[in-house]
């Protein structure tokens, strides 16, 4: 499959992403998927107490896919400590039920997107649809 | 004639796979994960699959103790299937999956006969998906061992 390619995207340098879920399986296959086919450079980290601290010590991400449920700190808790922090990364909630409390949650803590498990091609080209000036 | 064995095993193998989705053990998830593999990630699904199976085996055992407690702890029974949901999804393991489904509505629920009825149910669907994947994957070395390419399967959803 192509990445996404726009006019200026050769240009620009590749799309940082992290990927934030205490499950080894989801974070080896969303890496994957989006270092294979959307070329991005993407890191993980299993909870959402990793990723905040990962931003405190400087580190940026052009976007974040964001696990609802992990131990330590939730999904939507680091969306919201991360807003507070002032970062403005695209921030991709990630839930397990097509729960409308869970979207809602995500959505109030400060993501731009909320999507049910599992992340796949279809859903992150929606995203990169829905914002063609991203990266931001 | 080596040509014709390998024409042979490619021919069972997308049977065999097609039928897998047929009867819903696996959905598109899966295919997307065999999209995934390529020459410097050769043994991803591999990788990938033997995950699955070690982080399920844990769970299913974590869940099976969990609730033979006297006092049940529905939270730690939820988190539990919560994972085995995600994991299972992700791989395209549907009927796994799906049973996670039911069984987070009776952990919500707090009741105790319909938990344990899914957690049977759930453990014979991973040891037939198990099973099926094993298949799958001895059908894939067999294959690449005769010399021939794993042939990729066009499924419409």
């Amino acid at each position: 499959m192509e990445s996404k390619k726009s006019e200026g995207e050769s240009s620009r340098s590749r799309i940082s992403a992290l990927v934030v879920d205490d499950d080894a399986i989801i974070r080896k296959i969303h890496k994957a998927m989006l270092q294979q086919v959307f070329n991005m450079d993407a890191k993980s980290v299993k909870d959402g107490k990793e990723a905040v601290d990962l931003h405190r010590c400087g580190a940026n991400f052009d976007i974040i896919f964001m696990d609802k449920e992990m131990p330590i700190m939730d999904g939507h808790e680091a969306t919201k400590e991360l807003r507070g922090m002032g970062v403005k990364s695209m921030i991709v909630g990630i839930t397990t039920r097509a729960d409308e409390k869970d979207r809602e949650e995500f959505l109030a803590a400060g993501s731009n997107h909320c999507f049910e498990k599992p992340l796949n091609r279809a859903k992150v080209e929606q995203v990169l649809h829905d914002h063609p000036n991203f990266p931001f | 004639m080596q040509n014709m064995e390998v024409d042979q095993m490619q021919r069972q193998y997308l049977d065999y796979i097609k039928s897998l989705f047929l009867e819903g053990f696996l959905d598109g998830q899966f295919l997307q994960l065999q999209q995934l593999q390529d020459e410097n990630n050769p043994d991803f699904v591999v990788e990938v699959v033997s995950l699955f199976f070690e982080d399920s085996e844990r769970l299913l055992n974590d869940l099976t103790f969990a609730l033979d407690q006297k006092g049940i702890d529905f939270k730690k029974v939820d988190a539990h299937v919560h994972q085995l949901k995600g994991s299972s999804s992700s791989i395209g393991a549907q009927r796994v999956k799906n049973c996670c489904i039911a069984f987070r509505n009776f952990c919500e629920e707090q009741n105790i006969d319909e938990c344990l009825s899914c957690l049977q149910q759930v453990k014979q669907e991973y040891c037939h998906v198990k099973n099926k994947l094993e298949t799958l994957i001895r059908l894939e070395q067999q294959i690449v061992a005769a010399g021939g390419s794993i042939p990729t399967m066009e499924f419409s959803f």
